[in-house]
């Protein structure tokens, strides 16, 4: 090889290291989305019976489908981040949101504890002892919260608390779901 | 207070860091005396130490005025994963990180006698200026020590996946690993700056490269057992993200560990040594930075803010992009090494380099590949194993053939016949597990097939070097590459078997049913709930029975849910037996009451990570042979053994 070529060779190196930069530095300034969406989405909620917690007849997909959009909210007394959760609840509850909420693996004395404390937002409690209802809806863990439209059908997934900057998206995902 | 006393002590070895940046490069031309620099970088070491136990003490008395504790860690927790929750986060992996090379830096500053003074002073400049880029970061971006008022009712705990006996150890390793590669870095960059690219370099390098190898095949053969057996999917390596970064490091100073061999004992390679040795620190720090960006998508999602990964991303393109213009402009004034035929013991080793590269590339590739898909075409996609597979695994087994033959050869030229001719046994060998293996498993397919006749002929070629010498006097490095490179046959053997004889059975199954796997019958006795110390579980009891006889193993593996935070983990049930392991895992209930069941057979997998840790004890005694003060002067004498 030419003296030259051998000369243009060693910043080779350098020109893939820099290709390379270039190209995290884009996925850094346009980070993609890292949440997986769930499959449910467009789909009906599937068939449960759960218990409430007030007491009365059992939550059903029926409870859902009553011509207005819902918010499910998947959580628990011993769930930290829920309680961070609540006060965002209690803003949607008094926005004219119906909440319902299902308690995952609680128990009873807890979670009335629980909802002294954070004041009651939801509308309804059911309990989901053995978490049938999480794992129908391939929930990875609580809080997770789904938008459900007027015919029960999951229009929107969010994993994790809901902050307090993300009221207006949750609101957004109501409106479109009416 | 203690939180103050880290942060204090992070700036005292900042500012120290500073000074060993501005007078080992102002050495170049002056050299400071060698006892001013060994002070300051040990000044710089044990201010560091002392942040990094001020951190540890914080976690272990679950400090909840500390941000970083009540983020990562909780009272409830077990005190080994309370003081491990130091380093499975962020900040704290990014302290114990420059811990870890604070130290190092001390090491060659006061120990490393072989270097010119104008070379030693530059690696120690390059060393502290690593060193001042973390700092910085640490002080300015990420700090471990901030407190959070009002304190916090409770932590939010560490998550369950990492709460392992074999996760709390697994980045320590890891990170000695990277740094013993940073030292190699600056060794280099110390090397191109006074122009002393040579074998004195060479052996002053090979050591904290055999160590820093050494260090890394540890921790990717923790890291794959741990995945194999915590995550219950019953693999042990996924081309994951995570798992590549650690990975591309390793191929890279295996590279290097042969290259600065030929530099060190015959002055070849020279540019190619200074090369790897930049690459080997790069693959590291994109490696790292690539997971705990949370650009790429893993199980390990260490998700980090934009901000911090552009620093970060920063400091990267400064370190390495500086040091591959250095390679650059400078590589040309270094005079070529010694020259050689290409049939050849440093032949064999450039081929070897080549593999290792070509490998490296693909690897890069494949893990890159969804980020520029994504940037060109805005079409998410992953690359996963079966492009990993059809591009790494020939590869590989090209470089297996080249591991066995390179240590058959003699330094400088080789006569092809005399090559042959000890070649014939391990060829021998070769030939005879190949027929072996169409007489025992005629349906096996093709890769696992080679894999197995190729591991047995690089058994014996691995061993070959050892024949016909006085094994007492043979030197401790000799055995060191005899035991790794049998280590990689061995690893080879459980990787073919695992993939060629593995049986599975996924069954959804009531209490009191038998399922059968391979030569097992097991029995599904019960599910009962049980409870831990931060989690509650079902757990299943199994009993296996080989070929429906003997007396019953029993398994009871686990669904377990976490707390703080809220996951949950399944704990498979494994049975280690002398040919195999068999690998149960409970699923999920299924509505009608039954639950889900897998099991597998996996046939002397073990050897996998058995042949890891016969790598790393390779490393070992090489590196204690290499420590060693020699006692025969000129061991490389020519024509002698052609082994050595």
């Amino acid at each position: 090889m030419a003296l030259k070529t051998v000369r243009l060779l060693l910043w080779l190196p350098l020109i893939a290291f820099v290709a390379i930069v270039a190209l995290v530095a884009g996925g850094l300034i346009h980070p993609h989305e890292t949440v997986v969406r769930s499959r449910l989405i467009g789909q009906p909620l599937p068939g449960f019976t759960l218990p409430r917690a007030e007491g009365g007849a059992p939550l059903t997909p029926a409870a859902l489908a009553d011509g207005r959009p819902h918010l499910l909210n998947l959580f628990a007394s011993w769930c930290v981040p829920c309680a961070a959760e609540a006060p965002q609840l209690r803003r949607l509850r008094a926005a004219g949101v119906p909440i319902i909420g299902v308690a995952i693996r609680d128990r009873p004395q807890d979670l009335a504890a629980f909802l002294r404390e954070t004041g009651n937002p939801y509308a309804m409690v059911a309990r989901d002892d053995a978490a049938a209802l999480q794992v129908a809806l391939g929930s990875s863990g609580v809080p997770e919260s789904f938008v459900i439209d007027g015919r029960g059908v999951i229009r929107y997934q969010h994993i994790g608390a809901i902050g307090p900057d993300q009221i207006a998206l949750i609101l957004e995902q109501l409106r479109a779901a009416r | 207070m203690i939180a103050e006393a880290g942060l204090i002590a992070l700036w005292i070895a900042a500012s120290f860091a500073a000074l060993q940046t501005v007078l080992g490069f102002a050495g170049l031309r002056a050299p400071a005396p060698p006892r001013l620099l060994g002070g300051i970088s040990l000044i710089q070491a044990v201010a560091t130490l002392a942040a990094f136990a001020a951190l540890l003490l914080l976690f272990a008395r679950t400090d909840l005025s500390v941000r970083l504790v009540a983020a990562e860690s909780a009272s409830t927790l077990p005190l080994l994963y309370r003081v491990a929750g130091a380093w499975g986060n962020h900040e704290g992996s990014m302290l114990l990180w420059v811990t870890i090379l604070a130290v190092s830096g001390a090491a060659v500053a006061l120990f490393e006698r072989r270097l010119a003074a104008a070379t030693l002073a530059a690696t120690i400049g390059a060393q502290g200026l690593i060193a001042l880029g973390f700092f910085g970061f640490l002080l300015f971006a990420s700090n471990p020590f901030a407190r959070l008022d009002p304190a916090a009712p409770a932590g939010l705990g560490f998550n369950p996946l990492l709460q392992d006996p074999g996760l709390a150890f697994h980045p320590p390793t890891l990170y000695v690993g990277y740094v013993g590669l940073s030292v190699a870095f600056s060794f280099a960059v110390g090397a191109l700056l006074a122009r002393d690219v040579g074998p004195a370099f060479a052996r002053a390098m090979r050591p904290w490269v055999l160590g820093a190898w050494t260090f890394l095949t540890l921790g990717i053969t923790a890291g794959s057992y741990w995945a194999y057996y915590e995550l219950g999917w019953g693999g042990w390596w996924f081309w994951d993200p995570t798992e590549n970064a650690s990975l591309m490091p390793w191929l890279a100073a295996t590279a290097l560990l042969h290259s600065v061999t030929v530099l060190a004992t015959r002055d070849g390679l020279r540019a190619w040594t200074v090369m790897l040795a930049v690459v080997a620190f790069s693959m590291s720090m994109v490696g790292t930075f690539l997971v705990r960006s949370g650009i790429l998508t893993s199980v390990h999602a260490f998700a980090l803010d934009p901000r911090r990964g552009g620093v970060i991303l920063l400091l990267l393109a400064f370190y390495v992009g500086g040091a591959l213009a250095l390679f650059a402009t400078r590589i040309a004034t270094v005079q070529a090494g010694a020259q050689f035929r290409p049939v050849s013991r440093e032949g064999a080793l450039v081929a070897n380099n080549l593999l290792l590269s070509a490998l490296l590339g693909v690897v890069l590739i494949g893990t890159l590949y969804p980020l520029a898909a994504e940037a060109l075409t805005g079409e998410k996609l992953s690359v996963g194993p079966p492009y990993f597979n059809a591009t790494a695994g020939p590869l590989a087994l090209l470089l297996v053939a080249t591991m066995a033959a390179g240590p058959l050869m003699r330094w400088r030229r080789e006569e092809a016949r005399a090559l042959a001719r000890r070649l014939v046994v391990p060829g021998l060998v070769l030939a005879a597990a190949l027929l072996a293996s169409f007489w025992a498993a005629p349906d096996l397919s093709i890769l696992p097939r080679l894999g197995l006749t190729l591991a047995a002929g690089l058994a014996v070629a691995s061993v070959a070097p050892l024949a016909g010498r006085r094994l007492r006097r043979t030197p401790l490095f000799t055995w060191g590459m005899v035991l790794a490179h049998l280590g990689c046959a061995v690893s080879l053997a459980g990787m073919a078997s695992e993939s060629g004889f593995s049986a599975e059975t996924l069954a959804a199954a009531r209490p009191g049913e038998t399922l059968h796997v391979g030569p097992f019958a097991v029995r599904f006795d019960a599910v009962d709930p049980v409870a831990g110390p931060n989690w509650t579980a079902v757990r299943a009891t199994l009993a296996a029975t080989r070929g429906g006889a003997g007396a019953a193993l029993r398994l009871a593996p686990e669904q377990r849910t976490f707390d703080t935070p809220p996951r949950q983990t399944s704990e498979s049930a494994i049975a280690t037996l002398w040919d195999g392991q068999l690998y149960t895992v409970l699923g999920e209930r299924v509505p009608d009451g039954r639950w889900q069941v897998r099991l597998w057979w996996k046939p002397f997998v073990t050897l996998i990570w058995a042949g890891g840790a016969l790598i790393a004890l390779g490393g070992v005694l090489a590196l204690i042979g290499r420590a060693r003060p020699r006692r025969r002067p000129a061991p490389e004498r020519e024509g002698f053994a052609p082994w050595r």
